[in-house]
C-alpha cells in the first residue's frame, strides 16, 4: 500500500523521531504545521518566539514576531495579487504541495515523506510506516490463578471489617422484607393463556344468580333496506327522506337512510359503526332486562264461537216496506195486537195509522202538539191508542166494525162513582168533531208526558212525566174506572221509562242509572237493578217476564236475568252511538235495538225454561236503511206481534219494515 | 293487639333491591371500577315491579340492582385485584417522585394482574352457553382488529383481537360452517352455524375509522377484555373439536409452498406468520393427520308415521347443507386488487373454492392472473383491458348472492360493467302477508328449478295468489311481458297500451256462480262482524290491537308495492334499443322512465 502511494519516490526511508508522530496524532490532520523540509523540529516553532497566539495580532506590523536572538522576523514581501496567485497555481508544479506557514508567513514546500505521511493519516493509517498494528497481545493478567500476588502490598484493615453502610442497607432491606414491603419476584405464569376451560363442564353447576339470569337478546338481523344495493322500493322518496331527517333519532323507524350504490367499490365506511357498537355495549350493561311473555294469539281464536245466524232463523233480514208520510222525525211507533195496523207519532203534531201490509196511511190525526209516545192497547178486543202531549185515548176506527163499536162501548159504559175523588189528572170525554176524528178520552196531565205504556190486560196504563223535583213522575190510570193514582211517595230520581210486567203484578221504573222493580200488590220495592250505564234511554221486558233489556245513551245494551243477579248478565256494546229504542218479540226469541248510528241490530235472545241454562244471546243481523238527520238515526223499534218482522222509525221521517 | 309495630321498608321488595350508589359504597369501589366489575360479571340493573315501594316512597329515577347480585359481587376475587392495582399505581407514582429507579423496577416486576378465566367459567358453565353468546364478542373483536395502532387502545389488544379473529375465520373455513352473507351499508354480515348454533357477526368495511368523541372507549375496552378471553377459550375448544393444532399452524405442505414462493423479507417472522394465516389460502395443520373428513352419515332409525316424515325432512336438509358446503368446489377464482380480499377469500374458501390474488396485494396468493385454469375472476371496475376468454369476469355480488341462494346463480347478470340486480338480505323470512320483493320470487323460482323462460307462468301463479290485491302489483309482475307486447305493437300502431280493468258486478244484478261465491263470502264476513260484537271487552281490546298491527303491516306492504320509485326501473333487464325514441316515449307516458 505504502509503496503504491509513494510511486517509487520514497526509496530512502527517513526514520522520524517519536515526537513528530505523537504531535501529528494529537492535532487534527489538516492543521499539520511543518516548517522546513530539511530540518526536523521539536515541539513548537523555535524560529519564532511569540508563542501560541493568534497571528492576526501581527497583521498591521511589518514583522511577525521575534527570533531567538530577539530580532524581528520580517514578513516576506508579499505583493502577490490574485492574478499572480492564479499564475502560480497554473505554472508551479509544486503548488499542490505548498503550504502557507502562518507563524513565519512563508510558503513551504512539503517533501515527499511529508506528503506520504499526510496521505497515510488521511486514510486513517498509522503515521509510522513500520508500526505493526497486529502484534500478538501479551496477557499481563490471565484467568489462571497465580500463586503470587501481582503486588506485594498488604491488604487494608477495612477489607477485614464488615461495612457499616452495607449493614445498614441490608438491615433496611431485611426489615422491609420482614414487613412485607418488598416482595420476591413473582414466578412466571406457566399455564398457557388459553386452554380447554370447559374440559370438566357440569351443566348443573349453575349459580343461584344465574337461575334468574336473562340472556341478552341478540342484535336484530338486517332487512332488505340495509343492503348496499336494495330493491328500489325500499329507498326513501324525497318527502320520506325529509321527514326522516326532521324526526328525532329515537322516533325514527330506521336508524339509517337506505342507500343504493352501483357497485361494491363505491360503498363508503358507515360513519356510525363505532357508535352502534358502543350503544350495544351500553344496552348490555345498563339496561334492565325483563322476560316478556308474548302470547302468540291467533285473532281468530279470540272471536267467540257462536251458532250461525242461518240456524237461528227466522229473523228480519231485508228492508221490505217504507212508510212515508210524516214530515218530521217519528218519535214513536206501535203495532196493533192483530198485526194489521201500525200507529206512529211524530214531531209534526200528527198521529198516523198505517196498514202494515200495504204501507198505506189509513188515517191522519192532528193532535196539536209533538207526539212523544204512542201505544196500542194490547187487548185485541178493543182498540185504543194513547197519544201524548196530554194523553189522548183514540179510537182509530179501523178494521172490524165490531171491534170499533165494542171499543166505543167500553168507553161509554163508564159510570161515574158516587163520590168524586180529587185526582192528579182530569178525565174529559171528547165530543163533536173531535169525537168524529176518533178522540175518545183526554187526560190532561199537569206536566209534559214523555211515555205511555199499557198493562198487558189493557185496562191500566202508565204515563211518565219526568221531573227531578217532585214525586209526581209516574201515574197509573185505570181506563174502565177513569181513575188515576200516583204510586210513589218519594222522588227516586229522574224517571226515564216505565213498564208493566207482562204476567205478574210488577212494575218496572227506570231512572237514570237504575231500574227499580216494584210489587204493585205488596206495594214495595222488590229489586234494584244496577245497569252500569250512564243514562238509560229505553227498556223492554221479555214476554216471559224474567229477563229485561236496557238501552242507554252510552251505546250499551244491558241484558238482565232477574233470577240471576241485579247486575247485567251481558253487556253488549255493538252500537256505535246512543241507543234510542229496544224491543222484544212476543213469540220469537228475538230482540232489537235501534241507535243513532242509523242501524237496527237484531239479536237472537233465547231464554230457556230450564233454570240452569243461561240465556243465549247471538247478534244475527245488522239492518241499515235509516238516514242520519241531525245526528239522530233510529228513534224507536217495535216488533210485529205475530210475524218475525221489525218496524223502526227514524229521524228521517220514515218508518221502515224489515222482514 | 300485641307485638311490635311493623316498620316500613324493612322487608319485601324494598330490601330486595339496592340502588347503584349504595351498591358501589357497599363494594367500596369507584364508579369506574363498579362499571368494570358489572361488565365483567355480567350484572345488569333490574326494573322493580313497584318502583315507589322499592325507592322508599320517593319517585326519583334511580337505577336498581338486585341485592342478591351485589352480594354475589362481594365475594368476587377480582375486586381485591382492582384495589391492589390502585395501590400499585400509587406506589409507582411515589417511587417515580422519589426517583427510586430500582424501586420502580421492582414494582413493575410485581405489577398485579388478573385473569378472567374463572369469570368466564362462571358466566358460561357449559361450552354451548358460551357459544350462544359469542355474537357480540365477534363483532367487537372484528371492529377492534381494524383499529389503527395509535391512541385509542392498547396495541396488544388490537393484535390479540386480530389474532383471534383470524383464528376464528380459519376455523370457519376449515369446518365449512358459513351459511349466509350479506353486504349491508354498515359492513358485511356473516352467519355461521357452529355446533348447531347460528352465529351472526358484522365486519366493518376496511376503512380508517373516524373516531367519534362521544364514545367512551374505556367501556368498549372492558368489554373487549372480557370478549377476547371468552373468544380465545372458545377458539381453543373449537380447534380441539376439529383436531386442529392450537394456536393454528399452517399445514406443513402449504407452509413449504408459501415459503418457496415468498422468499422476500416481507415482515418479521412472527408477523408474517399471522399474515399467512390471515391470507386464508392454506389449510391448517391437524393434531392427528386424517386422510379425508369422513362423511358423517345420518344414522337411520326405524321409525313410523310422523317421525318418518321428520326424518326424511331432516335427511333432505342435511343433503342440502352438504351440497351448499361444496358450492364452489372445483372453481378457481382470482381476486382483482380492488375487491375486498379478505372477505371474499374467506367466503370462497368456506365453500371449497381455490382463491388467489396478485402477489403484491397480500402474501399467500398461490397462482398468477395468467393461470389458464382460472374459471372466475372477480372484478369491481367498469372495464378491463386485457381479458382472458376462458374465464368469467364477474362482480363480487355474485359470490354473495350465490351463497345466499345456495346455488351457483347464472353469471350473466353479474358481468363486468352490467347494472347489478338488487342485493337482498338472506335474513328476512317472509311470512304470508309480508311483502316479497319480486327479485326474491324470481330467485325462489330458480331454486325450485324453473328456468327463467317459465317466468311468465310463474307470474300468473303469483297473480292468482294475490288476486285480492289491486292490479298494481300484477302490473309490476308482468311488466316485462307488457314491455315485450309494447315493443310488438310499436311496429304496428304506436298506440298506448290502454288498460281496461273489469268493473265490479253487483251481486244482485246477476245470479251467476261467481256471485254466489261472493254472496257466501259476504255472509261469512257479516257473520264474523256479528261475532266480533259479542266479544268481551278485554278480548276485544286485544283483538283490536292485533288487527291494528296487522293493518299496519299490510299498509306498509302496500306502500312498498306501489312505492313511487317502485316502478322498478332497474328491474328491467333489457338494453335500450339505440334508436327507439317511441319506446322511450311510451314508457314515459306510462310513468316509468
Amino acid at each position: 500500500m505504502e509503496e503504491k502511494d509513494d510511486e517509487g519516490e520514497s526509496v530512502c526511508r527517513l526514520v522520524q523521531p517519536e515526537g513528530l508522530f505523537m504531535r501529528v496524532k494529537k492535532n487534527s490532520i489538516p492543521r499539520v504545521q511543518i516548517s522546513t523540509p530539511y530540518s526536523t523540529r521539536p515541539e513548537g516553532d523555535i524560529r519564532n518566539t511569540v508563542g501560541n497566539i493568534p497571528m492576526e495580532w501581527y497583521q498591521d506590523y511589518p514583522h511577525i514576531g521575534y527570533n531567538l536572538d530577539g530580532k524581528k522576523i520580517f514578513k516576506p514581501i508579499r505583493n502577490k495579487d490574485e492574478l499572480d496567485e492564479f499564475l502560480d497555481k497554473m505554472e508551479n508544479p509544486d503548488y499542490w504541495r505548498t503550504v502557507h506557514d502562518k507563524t513565519t508567513a512563508s510558503d513551504i514546500r512539503l517533501s515527499d515523506e511529508q506528503v506520504d505521511l499526510v496521505h497515510r493519516l488521511q486514510k486513517g493509517q498509522f503515521g509510522d510506516v513500520n508500526f505493526n498494528e497486529y502484534e500478538p497481545s501479551v496477557d499481563f493478567f490471565t484467568n489462571e490463578v497465580m500463586i503470587h500476588p501481582v503486588t506485594n502490598r498488604p491488604q487494608d484493615k477495612r477489607s477485614f471489617i464488615p461495612s457499616l453502610i452495607e449493614k445498614e442497607k441490608v438491615s433496611k432491606l431485611v426489615h422491609a422484607i420482614k414487613m412485607g414491603w418488598i416482595k420476591p419476584r413473582k414466578p412466571k405464569e406457566t399455564t398457557p393463556q388459553y386452554y380447554d376451560l370447559w374440559a370438566k363442564e357440569d351443566p348443573n353447576a349453575i349459580l343461584g344468580r344465574h337461575k334468574m339470569h336473562v340472556p341478552a337478546p341478540k342484535m336484530r338481523l338486517p332487512g332488505h333496506e340495509e343492503s348496499y344495493n336494495p330493491p328500489p322500493e325500499y329507498l326513501l322518496t324525497e318527502e320520506e327522506r325529509m321527514a326522516w331527517e326532521q324526526q328525532d333519532a329515537e322516533d325514527r323507524k330506521l336508524p339509517f337512510l337506505p342507500q343504493k350504490h352501483s357497485c361494491l367499490r363505491a360503498v363508503p365506511a358507515f360513519s356510525r359503526f363505532i357508535h352502534e357498537r358502543f350503544e350495544r355495549c351500553l344496552d348490555l350493561y345498563l339496561c334492565p332486562r325483563q322476560r316478556k311473555m308474548r302470547v302468540n294469539v291467533n285473532p281468530e281464536d279470540l272471536i267467540p264461537k257462536l251458532p250461525k245466524p242461518k240456524d237461528l232463523q227466522p229473523f228480519p233480514t231485508t228492508m221490505s216496506l217504507v212508510y212515508i208520510g210524516h214530515s218530521s222525525l217519528v218519535r214513536s211507533i206501535s203495532a196493533s195486537p192483530t198485526g194489521q195496523w201500525l200507529v206512529s207519532g211524530s214531531d209534526d203534531c200528527t198521529v198516523r195509522f198505517w196498514e202494515v201490509n200495504t204501507g198505506r196511511c189509513m188515517k191522519t190525526l192532528e193532535v196539536g202538539g209533538a207526539v212523544k209516545s204512542v201505544a196500542w192497547n194490547p187487548n185485541p178486543a178493543v182498540c185504543l191508542v194513547a197519544v201524548e202531549s196530554t194523553v189522548l185515548l183514540l179510537n182509530p176506527g179501523l178494521g172490524d166494525r165490531l171491534v170499533v163499536s165494542s171499543t166505543d162501548q167500553l168507553i161509554t159504559s163508564y159510570e161515574p162513582p158516587e163520590e168524586d175523588k180529587e185526582q192528579a189528572v182530569t178525565w174529559a170525554l171528547s165530543e163533536g168533531p173531535e169525537h168524529d176524528n176518533g178522540h175518545r178520552l183526554t187526560l190532561t196531565h199537569p206536566k209534559a208526558v214523555k211515555q205511555v205504556v199499557w198493562h198487558g190486560k189493557g185496562d191500566y196504563l202508565a204515563s211518565v212525566m219526568p221531573d227531578n223535583s217532585s214525586n209526581l213522575q209516574v201515574l197509573i190510570h185505570q181506563v174502565s174506572k177513569r181513575r188515576t193514582q200516583n204510586p210513589f211517595r218519594k222522588n227516586k230520581g229522574l224517571v226515564q221509562c216505565v213498564s208493566f210486567h207482562p204476567l205478574r203484578p210488577y212494575f218496572f221504573v227506570a231512572t237514570q242509572r237504575y231500574v227499580r222493580v216494584y210489587n204493585l200488590i205488596k206495594q214495595e220495592l222488590t229489586k234494584k237493578l244496577m245497569t252500569n250505564c250512564k243514562w238509560i234511554s229505553s227498556m223492554a221486558i221479555h214476554p216471559g217476564g224474567d229477563n229485561l233489556i236496557c238501552g242507554s245513551y252510552d251505546c250499551r245494551l244491558a241484558w238482565f236475568d232477574l233470577d240471576l243477579s241485579t247486575k247485567p248478565y251481558k253487556m253488549l256494546r255493538h252500537h256505535k252511538k246512543a241507543l234510542r229504542g229496544v224491543a222484544y218479540h212476543k213469540h220469537y226469541p228475538l230482540f232489537a235495538s235501534g241507535a243513532d248510528d242509523g242501524s237496527v241490530i237484531i239479536c237472537h235472545g233465547m231464554v230457556y225454561n230450564d233454570l240452569l241454562q243461561n240465556p243465549l244471546i247471538v247478534p244475527v243481523k245488522v239492518l241499515k236503511g235509516h238516514q242520519i238527520t241531525h245526528d239522530l238515526g233510529v228513534l224507536d223499534v217495535t216488533f210485529h206481534p205475530t210475524q218475525p218482522w221489525v218496524f223502526s222509525s227514524g229521524a228521517d221521517a220514515t218508518i221502515r219494515l224489515f222482514t | 293487639m300485641g307485638g311490635l309495630q311493623k316498620k316500613k321498608y324493612e322487608r319485601g321488595s324494598a330490601t330486595n333491591y339496592i340502588t347503584r350508589n349504595k351498591a358501589r359504597k357497599k363494594l367500596q369501589l369507584s364508579l369506574a371500577d363498579f362499571r368494570r366489575l358489572c361488565i365483567l360479571k355480567g350484572i345488569y340493573p333490574h326494573e322493580p315491579k313497584h318502583k315507589k315501594k322499592v325507592n322508599k316512597g320517593s319517585t326519583a329515577p334511580r337505577t336498581f340492582y338486585l341485592f342478591k347480585d351485589i352480594r354475589f359481587l362481594l365475594h368476587e376475587p377480582i375486586v381485591r385485584k382492582f384495589r391492589e392495582y390502585k395501590v400499585f399505581v400509587r406506589k409507582l407514582r411515589k417511587a417515580y417522585g422519589k426517583a427510586e429507579w430500582t424501586g420502580v423496577e421492582r414494582l413493575r416486576d410485581n405489577k398485579p394482574g388478573y385473569k378472567l378465566d374463572h369469570i368466564i367459567k362462571e358466566r358460561y358453565p357449559t361450552f354451548i352457553d358460551a357459544l350462544r353468546d359469542i355474537d357480540d364478542a365477534l363483532s367487537m373483536c372484528f371492529l377492534f382488529s381494524t383499529f389503527a395502532r395509535t391512541g385509542k387502545c392498547h396495541v396488544q389488544t388490537i393484535t390479540l383481537c386480530r389474532r383471534l379473529t383470524v383464528e376464528w375465520m380459519n376455523y370457519v373455513v376449515t369446518s365449512r360452517s358459513l351459511r349466509k352473507v350479506f353486504l349491508s351499508i354498515k359492513g358485511i354480515y356473516y352467519q355461521a352455524e357452529v355446533l348447531g348454533q347460528l352465529i351472526t357477526w358484522l365486519v366493518p368495511y376496511q376503512f380508517a375509522h373516524d373516531h367519534p368523541t362521544d364514545v367512551d372507549y374505556r367501556v368498549m375496552a372492558t368489554f373487549t377484555e372480557m370478549y377476547t378471553t371468552l373468544f380465545g377459550f372458545i377458539n381453543f375448544r373449537l380447534y380441539q373439536t376439529l383436531n386442529l393444532v392450537y394456536p393454528p399452524k399452517l399445514d406443513s405442505k402449504a407452509e413449504s409452498e408459501l415459503k418457496a414462493e415468498h422468499e422476500e423479507d416481507y415482515a418479521m417472522d412472527s408477523e408474517s406468520y399471522l399474515e399467512k394465516l390471515s391470507a386464508l389460502s392454506a389449510s391448517l395443520a391437524r393434531v392427528v393427520a386424517t386422510a379425508e373428513e369422513e362423511e358423517n352419515q345420518l344414522d337411520l332409525f326405524p321409525t313410523e308415521g310422523e317421525d318418518q316424515e321428520n326424518m326424511q325432512a331432516r335427511e333432505k336438509e342435511q343433503k342440502e347443507q352438504e351440497a351448499q358446503k361444496r358450492l364452489f368446489e372445483g372453481l378457481k377464482f382470482f381476486l382483482n386488487r380492488e375487491v375486498p380480499r379478505e372477505s371474499l377469500a374467506f367466503i370462497l374458501r368456506c365453500f371449497g373454492a381455490e382463491v388467489s390474488w396478485d402477489k403484491s396485494l397480500c402474501i399467500g396468493g398461490t397462482y398468477e392472473v395468467t393461470d389458464e385454469t382460472i374459471t372466475h375472476q372477480i372484478v369491481d371496475r367498469p372495464d378491463m383491458d386485457k381479458q382472458y376468454i376462458n374465464r368469467y369476469y364477474i362482480q363480487p355480488q355474485w359470490v354473495f348472492d350465490s351463497v345466499n341462494a345456495q346455488m351457483r346463480l347464472p353469471v350473466e347478470d353479474y358481468f363486468l360493467g352490467t347494472t347489478l340486480p338488487p342485493h337482498l338480505s338472506p335474513f328476512v323470512e317472509e311470512k304470508d302477508g309480508d311483502y316479497v320483493p319480486p327479485e326474491k320470487l324470481k330467485l325462489m323460482a330458480l331454486q325450485r328449478g324453473e328456468k327463467p323462460e317459465e317466468e311468465e307462468e310463474d307470474d300468473e301463479e303469483e297473480e292468482e295468489e294475490d288476486e285480492e290485491e289491486d292490479d298494481v302489483d300484477d302490473e309490476e309482475l308482468t311488466e316485462e311481458k307488457n314491455l315485450k307486447k309494447m315493443e310488438g305493437t310499436r311496429a304496428q300502431g304506436k298506440t298506448l297500451a290502454v288498460k281496461v280493468t273489469p268493473g265490479k258486478v253487483k251481486p244482485w244484478e246477476t245470479g251467476s256462480v261467481g256471485n254466489k261465491v261472493r254472496l257466501e263470502q259476504e255472509e261469512k264476513a257479516e257473520e264474523k262482524r256479528l261475532a266480533i260484537m259479542m266479544m268481551k271487552k278485554k278480548e276485544k281490546y286485544l283483538y283490536d290491537k292485533i288487527m291494528f298491527g296487522k293493518k299496519r303491516t299490510t299498509r306498509e306492504v302496500s306502500s312498498l308495492r306501489c312505492a313511487p320509485n317502485g316502478c322498478k326501473a332497474t328491474h328491467f333487464k333489457f338494453e335500450w334499443p339505440s334508436q327507439s325514441p317511441d319506446l322511450n316515449l311510451i314508457l314515459r307516458c306510462c310513468g316509468r322512465t
